[in-house]
């Protein structure tokens, strides 16, 4: 890492001219300190992979190191792709996710657009309606029985509702919205838009990032969510996460009636169970991750 | 279509000195009639709330279904905490079920799996406090320190990802990595030490759930104390440099004032929320540790209420919990008050 970092010091580096050149220990230091947090943070994820490629005898031998498959084989996915329970329950999740993150988004949206006008008849009140949930939670008996009052029990409404809109996402949005240039708004509306065509035409168009990271963050915790589920559902609805915690956490067997004809090692299918819960997430992250360190969500937060 | 024009008038004759008579010069529209109506109006005077309910109306109806979303799962669940005084029977209902008046608190406050929870809770949320809440800092630092942005963003990237896997998914990498097969008990037992297993016993609990909340967090709590290293006033360093102040005197006399308004609130913040710990997190791996270790209020308040049916105390647990954490928001945030930082909720931010 030094060395990359020597090389790239003119084009890439940010050290101002009044700054001292750091000592050569100084920067093997951190370069080790920061490799050392990078593997602790990759190897949990290079370790599970691994495993659900490996056959019993490389797992085996490994004492627990398992970093790469020796002998790599499919047979975990094999085993969970022909019984019907994980491949339901990952079509389950997949819906349960994108139709949640819609929800979310349009409820997020709408409120937030509506609450950037800075005079907004009650516009105080309903803000302060949503932002005072931030302080305190109903508790989870009463939450409980609201659900069951309304009758969503045993039904997938049960999953998105109850967490529809985070107040925080919310406040991200409006933040974002008032920082609009507002002479915008003003031009549309000489040209005769309406408060529906402005945000159609011209608030969302500019939107783009901040909705694609609030809606990857509701994507992400609906895709994750497993209490809801727990709480609300019968096992023959459950969504990918109570699978996972099922047959791995819980430890129960995945029978050949559930998944087919067993060929591997129960550890790689249990692993290989992960990998699939944690593949979204990756393929996601590189998309979300750009907005993070461009630092958009903290403009946001703190405006 | 034609109100449409209103909330231009509305921002032009409210704007500046809020003189009247500055007319903004408009083409001429079907709106002008209306418009040149409500410019009547003088600029003062307020716009009447019917006014701006018929201008704001397309406006409260993309706000209804949210609004709607907080009132129905927020506030409306808020009068059901009476069952926290009632012998409540899921077949009565609220109405009809026997008021008990305080008996549900008088029998939590006698039952010993109650103070052990609520000490649990304690010893979790201040372990976490003590030893993994200066994490976040300290690898801010880190990053701040790194002068090469393709490094930077890097590790960023790394340190960030984890805060994305739900608990289900993180356990099951804990289990993978500190359990019996793991590789952090074959790693003791080749140094020589009393392999132990690091999922299942009870006393390291606390250490396991704050490493397991680190992992997970510690990048992403990173993120707001780099903002406010952003925010520091880069010619102070430049500054003090060349008054000859080293790195470390530096960051002792730049870097940690100013960055101190934040560390503050985020020790509020975690302050008030000192009864709850992560509930998914706890439910996962309670039956690994058992009750007398893995319980916390949040997982009392779920086995002894939705498991077992005990409505009523368990509703007077998470009452309990609820009121005594807004007070410690509250009064966190008065004492920040005190000590002369912005608090939490304070200047309309």
């Amino acid at each position: 890492m030094p060395r990359t970092r020597r090389k790239n010091r003119s084009a890439d580096s940010a050290r101002p001219a009044w700054m001292e050149k750091p000592s050569r220990l100084g920067i093997t230091g951190k370069a080790i300190v920061v490799t050392l947090i990078c593997a602790a943070t990759i190897y949990p994820f290079l370790t599970v992979i691994s495993t659900s490629l490996s056959d019993s005898t490389d797992i085996a031998n490994a004492n627990g190191l398992v970093l790469f498959p020796l002998h790599p084989t499919f047979a975990a996915y094999e085993t969970i792709f022909s019984g019907g329970i994980v491949t339901a329950a990952l079509v389950r999740s997949m819906l349960i996710t994108v139709i949640g993150t819609l929800c979310s988004l349009a409820a997020t949206v709408g409120m937030a657009y509506g609450l950037s006008r800075r005079d907004l008849a009650f516009g105080r009140f309903i803000l302060l309606t949503a932002l005072f949930t931030m302080l305190f939670t109903p508790g989870i008996i009463p939450s409980f029985l609201m659900v069951k009052q309304l009758g969503l029990l045993g039904s997938y409404a049960a999953l998105v509702l109850p967490t529809l809109i985070s107040a925080f996402n919310l406040v991200v949005v409006r933040s974002f919205f008032m920082g609009l240039p507002q002479e915008l708004f003003e031009a549309a509306r000489i040209d005769g838009a309406g408060d529906f065509r402005i945000l159609v035409k011209i608030v969302l168009p500019l939107s783009k990032g901040v909705l694609a990271v609030v809606g990857l963050f509701y994507a992400v915790a609906y895709w994750n969510a497993f209490f809801n589920a727990m709480l609300y559902l019968n096992s023959d609805m459950w969504p990918l996460s109570m699978i996972l915690r099922q047959y791995v956490l819980l430890g129960s067997p995945l029978d050949t009636a559930s998944v087919g004809e067993i060929s591997a090692p129960s550890q790689a299918i249990q692993m290989a169970v992960v990998v699939i819960s944690v593949i979204p997430i990756l393929l996601v992250y590189p998309f979300l991750q750009k907005y993070f360190t461009k630092g958009v969500l903290t403009g946001a937060v703190k405006g | 279509m034609s109100s449409y024009s209103e909330p231009f008038v509305q921002s032009t004759t409210t704007q500046g000195d809020g003189a009247a008579g500055a007319q903004p010069v408009r083409p001429a529209s079907k709106a002008r009639r209306r418009a040149a109506r409500i410019e009547s109006v003088p600029a003062h005077r307020k716009r009447s709330l019917w006014q701006r309910i018929k201008r704001d109306r397309v406006m409260l109806l993309l706000i209804a279904p949210g609004f709607l979303y907080f009132v129905v799962f927020h506030w409306l669940p808020l009068p059901g905490n009476i069952v926290a005084f009632e012998d409540y029977q899921p077949y009565l209902g609220f109405i009809d079920s026997a008021w008990v008046g305080f008996d549900n608190f008088v029998k939590i406050f006698a039952d010993p799996t109650f103070w052990q929870a609520l000490r649990n809770t304690l010893v979790i949320t201040g372990l976490q406090l003590v030893l993994f809440f200066p994490i976040p800092i300290v690898l801010a630092l880190l990053l701040n320190s790194i002068m090469s942005n393709r490094i930077r963003k890097f590790v960023q990237s790394v340190v960030y990802l984890p805060h994305f896997l739900g608990w289900v998914i993180i356990v099951s990498i804990f289990g993978q990595v500190l359990g019996a097969t793991g590789v952090v008990p074959h790693l003791m037992q080749a140094m020589g030490m009393q392999p132990f297993e690091a999922m299942t016993t009870p006393w390291f609990f606390p250490f396991l759930v704050s490493i397991q909340s680190a992992w997970k967090d510690a990048g992403w709590g990173t993120i707001i104390f780099l903002a406010a290293l952003m925010n520091i006033d880069q010619e102070l360093y430049e500054a003090a440099a060349v008054d000859g102040a080293g790195p470390w005197q530096r960051m002792k006399t730049i870097t940690i004032p100013g960055i101190m308004p934040v560390i503050i609130l985020l020790l509020i913040l975690n302050l008030g929320s000192i009864l709850s710990v992560g509930f998914e997190q706890i439910v996962l791996q309670r039956d690994n540790v058992g009750a007398g270790a893995g319980e916390v209020l949040d997982t009392w308040v779920y086995y002894h209420g939705i498991q077992n049916g005990q409505w009523g105390p368990a509703a007077a647990v998470g009452l309990v919990k609820g009121v005594v954490g807004l007070a410690l928001v509250l009064g966190a945030n008065k004492v920040a008050h005190l000590f002369g930082q912005e608090g939490v909720y304070s200047s309309g931010k």
